[in-house]
Formats: C-alpha cells, sequence, structure tokens
C-alpha cells in the first residue's frame, strides 16, 4: 500500500524560513504532520502537533468540543493552508463531513461522481450507491433523502474517488442511535473493503474504541493520549477489554473522574 | 383551579395557531384537528379561487357602468371594451401593436440581460470585475432610468433606439443586482465540499457556483420583466408610430376611453404572460430547490 504522497508546506509568518524539500514519497506513513501550529488571531488552536498516521491504518480522533479536531481535519483535507509545519498526506483523499454538503442541484447519482475526470459515470456511481445500501434512490434530488441517505450518499461520495486518505469529520452525530449503529457498521466494512486509511473525528469513545486502530486523544492543541486497540473484529461491546479501554479514554478526556492531569 | 387556568389560555392559543373553528375543546386542553391534504381538498379547484377575484371586480365594473354610475366619457364598461377589443383584433390593428411592443421588450431585454448577466458575472468571480464594475453599477443604479429618457432623445432622436435603450437600461440593473448577490451568496461549505472533490476552478464555477446562483438570477429576470413593461409604458410616450402605446395615445386625442382601456389590458395580460413564463421557468430549472410553495 505505497500511497503516492503529496507534500504541502505552508508557512504563513513571512520572516519564518519557507522550506520546500522535494523528498521523494514516504513508503512508510499515509499522513505525516510535524510541528503543525495553527493561529486564530492569538490564539493557538494547533500547537506543534504531530501526527502520523500508516497505510490502511483506522485512526480515531477523540476531544473536547472546540479543541481543534475540525481544524486539524481541514487542514489534511488541504482546505486550510494558514499553517506552519510539515503536512504530508496522500494526494487521493476524500472528506465526509458532518453535514453531507451535498449539491441540491445535482441528483443523487450525480453528486456522487461529480468531480471525478470524465463524462459522468452512471454505473460507476451506481455501483458505490448500491455498495452504501441506497441504490434505488440514485435518480432523486438530494432534498428528498433522509439524513441517514444523505450521510451515505456522501460515504459514496467519498469512496468513489478509491481514496487512499478518508477523513471523516463526525459523520454519524446527526443520525439516531439505530441508523448510526448501522452506519458504523458499513463504515467499518467498507474500509476493510478498500483498504484506505481513515482518519475519525468523533465525540463517541464507543465509536472510537469499536472501530479504530488506534485512538487518539486531542486536548490543549496536541495529542495529548494515544491508544492502540488490539481487540479483535467485529469487537464486542460487552467484552471487559473494550470496557476497560473507553474507560481509559473517558478519563483522559476528563469525563470520568475530573480531569486528568495535563500531558 | 387549573380548569380556569385552562380557559385563559386556550382562547389565546386557539386565536394564534389554530383557524378558531378546528379548535376542540376536550377536558380543558385547546386541541386541533391535523385534516389531510387530500381531505381538506379543496372544494374549488385552485384556479377558480384565484380568478373569482378579478371575476369579481369585472361585474362591478358592469353593474357601475349599466346603472350609469360610471359614465362612457369617464371609463367605458366592459361590453363596450370588448365589442372594441373586437374591432381593433378584426382590422388587425391590435395584433400589429402587440407585436410591435413586444419585439420592442424582447430586444431591449436581450439587450439588457445579456449585459447586466454580463457584467455580474464579471463581478461576481472575478475581484477585478468586482472592484471595476459593481462600485459603478451601484452608483449608477440609484438614478432613476426614466430620467434619462431626454438625454435618450437627445443622443437617439425619437425613432425605435430611445425606446430599446430605456428598456435595456431598466432590466440590466435587476438581472445585475441578483446574479451578483446570486454569486457572492454562494454556500461556502458547498465551496469547500467542491473542493475536496478536486473541481478545477471551471468546474466549480459551472457545478456550484452557476446553479446555486440560478435562483436569484431568476428573480432578477422577474424584476427585470416588470421593469421592461414599465420601460415599454414611458418608451412608447415617446412619439411611437406604432405600437399599444400609439395606439393608446390616438385614443386619448379620440377620448375614446374603450381603446385606452383594451392597451391597459393588452398591458396587463402582457405581464401576465411574461410572469407566467418564468413561473415556469423556475419550476422546471429550480425542482432541485426544497422551496415552499404555498397552500
Ligand atoms: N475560522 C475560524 N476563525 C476563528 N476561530 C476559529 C475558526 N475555526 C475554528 N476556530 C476556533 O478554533 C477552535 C477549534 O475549532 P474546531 O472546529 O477545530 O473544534 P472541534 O474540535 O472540531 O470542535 P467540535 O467537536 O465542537 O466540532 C474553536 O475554538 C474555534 O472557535
Ligand atoms: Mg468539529
Amino acid at each position: 500500500m505505497a500511497a503516492s504522497v503529496q507534500r504541502n508546506l505552508t508557512v504563513v509568518e513571512t520572516d519564518a524560513p519557507v522550506r520546500v524539500s522535494e523528498r521523494p514519497k514516504v513508503a512508510g506513513q499515509a499522513v505525516r504532520v510535524r510541528g503543525l501550529t495553527r493561529r486564530f488571531g492569538e490564539r493557538e488552536v494547533l500547537k506543534n502537533l504531530d501526527v502520523d498516521i500508516a497505510p490502511g491504518e483506522f485512526v480515531a480522533l477523540l476531544g473536547a468540543s472546540g479543541c481543534g479536531k475540525s481544524t486539524l481535519l481541514r487542514i489534511l483535507a488541504d482546505l486550510d493552508r494558514e499553517i506552519i509545519g510539515e503536512v504530508e498526506v496522500p494526494v487521493r483523499r476524500a472528506v465526509a463531513f458532518q453535514a453531507p454538503r451535498l449539491m441540491p442541484w445535482k441528483k443523487v447519482w450525480r453528486n456522487v461522481v461529480l468531480g471525478l475526470p470524465g463524462r459522468p459515470d452512471r454505473a460507476r456511481a451506481l455501483a458505490a450507491l448500491e455498495e452504501v445500501g441506497i441504490g434505488q434512490r440514485a435518480d432523486v434530488w438530494p432534498k428528498v433523502l433522509s439524513g441517514g441517505e444523505a450521510q451515505r450518499t456522501s460515504l459514496a461520495r467519498a469512496l468513489v474517488r478509491e481514496p487512499d486518505l478518508l477523513l471523516l469529520d463526525e459523520p454519524f452525530a446527526a443520525l439516531d442511535a439505530l441508523t448510526r449503529i448501522k452506519a458504523q457498521d458499513l463504515v467499518g466494512e467498507l474500509w476493510q473493503r478498500h483498504g484506505c486509511a481513515i482518519l475519525l473525528v468523533t465525540h463517541d469513545v464507543e465509536e472510537a474504541v469499536l472501530l479504530a486502530d488506534r485512538v487518539l486523544v486531542m486536548k490543549d492543541g496536541i495529542i495529548a493520549h494515544e491508544e492502540r486497540i488490539d481487540l479483535p473484529r467485529p469487537r464486542d461491546v460487552a467484552d471487559p477489554v473494550f470496557a476497560r479501554t473507553r474507560g481509559s479514554l473517558l478519563d483522559w478526556l476528563g469525563v470520568r473522574h475530573g480531569t486528568h492531569g495535563n500531558a | 383551579m387549573s380548569s380556569i387556568a385552562t380557559i385563559t389560555i386556550a382562547p389565546r392559543a386557539a386565536e394564534r395557531h389554530v383557524p378558531s373553528e378546528a379548535a376542540i375543546q376536550d377536558a380543558g386542553l385547546a386541541k386541533q384537528r391535523i385534516e389531510p391534504a387530500s381531505a381538506s381538498a379543496r372544494a374549488l379547484p385552485r384556479w377558480v379561487r384565484r380568478a373569482s377575484g378579478p371575476i369579481a371586480l369585472v361585474l362591478l365594473w358592469h353593474i357601475a357602468s349599466v346603472t350609469g354610475a360610471l359614465p362612457g366619457e369617464v371609463l367605458a364598461g366592459p361590453s363596450t371594451v370588448i365589442s372594441s377589443a373586437v374591432k381593433l383584433f378584426q382590422t388587425g390593428e391590435l395584433q400589429a401593436a402587440i407585436w410591435v411592443s413586444l419585439v420592442r421588450v424582447l430586444i431591449g431585454l436581450a439587450i439588457g440581460g445579456t449585459v447586466g448577466v454580463a457584467l455580474a458575472v464579471l463581478a461576481g468571480l472575478f475581484r477585478i470585475g468586482e472592484d471595476l464594475i459593481d462600485a459603478t453599477m451601484q452608483m449608477a443604479r440609484t438614478l432613476p432610468h426614466v430620467a434619462l429618457i431626454p438625454l435618450l432623445i437627445i443622443w437617439s432622436g425619437i425613432g425605435e433606439a430611445p425606446k430599446i435603450a430605456l428598456i435595456a437600461l431598466g432590466t440590466a440593473f435587476p438581472l445585475y443586482l441578483n446574479v451578483y448577490a446570486g454569486i457572492r451568496n454562494v454556500d461556502s461549505t458547498l465551496i469547500e465540499a467542491g473542493r475536496t472533490l478536486g473541481l478545477s476552478r471551471a468546474a466549480m464555477i459551472r457545478h456550484v457556483v452557476l446553479p446555486a446562483a440560478l435562483p436569484s438570477a431568476l428573480v432578477g429576470l422577474r424584476y427585470s420583466l416588470g421593469v421592461a413593461w414599465l420601460s415599454l409604458v414611458f418608451g412608447e410616450q415617446i412619439n411611437a408610430t406604432a405600437g399599444i402605446g400609439y395606439l393608446m395615445a390616438t385614443a386619448r386625442e379620440f377620448f375614446q376611453t374603450d381603446v385606452i382601456v383594451v392597451c391597459l389590458v393588452v398591458y396587463a395580460l402582457l405581464g401576465l404572460a411574461v410572469d407566467f413564463t418564468v413561473r415556469t421557468l423556475e419550476k422546471v430549472f429550480l425542482a432541485w430547490r426544497p422551496a415552499f410553495s404555498g397552500t
């Protein structure tokens, strides 16, 4: 899984040295972030942050609201270049946001293949929609989709690009509990089939432990804690190890026994 | 105690949210029965309800003129108007006049619309276009365009040119303003989504920006058409030798109020026709919109 890697280094400080080294592709990592800082005015939301994601690895990112998870994800999606530091991401990447962000003026299937080179390929769109279980909704306007269907469409739109890195920003947050469980299973399956690296931003600790190889906890602009999850898949919520992992992560999030010491 | 409270609340709730006949008092609770749309279905078809207002008005007008309350030299009655419309139609004068006026509007709209939309796209998509065009347009639009009639006459005489120029001037601004606003107000989250999908700049404009601006552009078109008729009426006061305005000017000379009313009705019908056209365009091109369609 040698992901092709794009170098993406941007420096906003005028006096800071601009280093653009054209190093050959790094075969080892799908995502490599070093010393990433992002300021909004005086506020440093990301502080000298380091992250690595291996090709095909499923990483979940947890953290309190407003700690900068979406900011990091937007930088990895190349939507925000007002940064200091080094960021390397695969050229082939796709994003699914919390809101599905479908183009309301395009039929569902056209949304799925929007931006792919060549003429809109209906068969390809149908295959992708079939994969997320809504093949029969291909010819409707996005306005008539339910929340879950719209979210699946957004997922199909991301996957049809066959990304090496899939960025998911709380894609299930707006779904009801039952639909969310189905959507989580779906993402798990799709990940195993496609084998892309995934960064999943979520508020749901259980979701993180259920799906991820590794869980990152973000706090004060850095990755404060990292937990590798070696449980066999499919994972069982009732497993004591599962419960222990979840408990420890909740501790790190400062949810259970007051705030954990700052790392 | 509780019954007193509910009694004081119920009527207010009924007033505020509920058509009073639908409010049911049950165990002191203000309730409303939700009627299925098909059941409350219009005893009358929609168009009948919409037509009832104008029909009543015409009826009133007819009664006023047959009873003599409205003398013919002030305003001819509907029957006289209809018979003179038929006469004008049979001589072919009416069709000729309508055609001339319609062509004026269409040419004016084509010129004004093209200029307005082109400028709006340039100003909307390019920073330099915005700097050069927008300030000028925003300033120019505050000038009532009919105030330019004297200048237009001096520049282009009293033939077709000033009439068409007036219509073009009038229609350019509403289209410019609305298309520009439409382009500038495109949902930025969709632009971001487009970027993550790898859309090039041209593809972004074609697949995201322009479709997003379309609803606003059609609103602009509707305004433009309204202004176009208004400009036509003003423009045809300039020494017209053909067209509805000419017909009206001649009728004025001979105090033919019936012909004047025929012309007014034609103006109104043409206005309705273009409004219908825009509505149809909206239905076709904006089918994707989760818009409110009314009840
Ligand atoms: N464009 C911006 N301008 C100014 N401040 C911003 C901007 N975008 C984000 N921020 C700030 O950066 C901080 C991190 O925002 P971010 O959206 O990354 O949080 P988050 O971790 O995703 O939170 P949540 O879990 O609630 O989505 C917030 O305090 C936010 O106010
Ligand atoms: Mg967020």
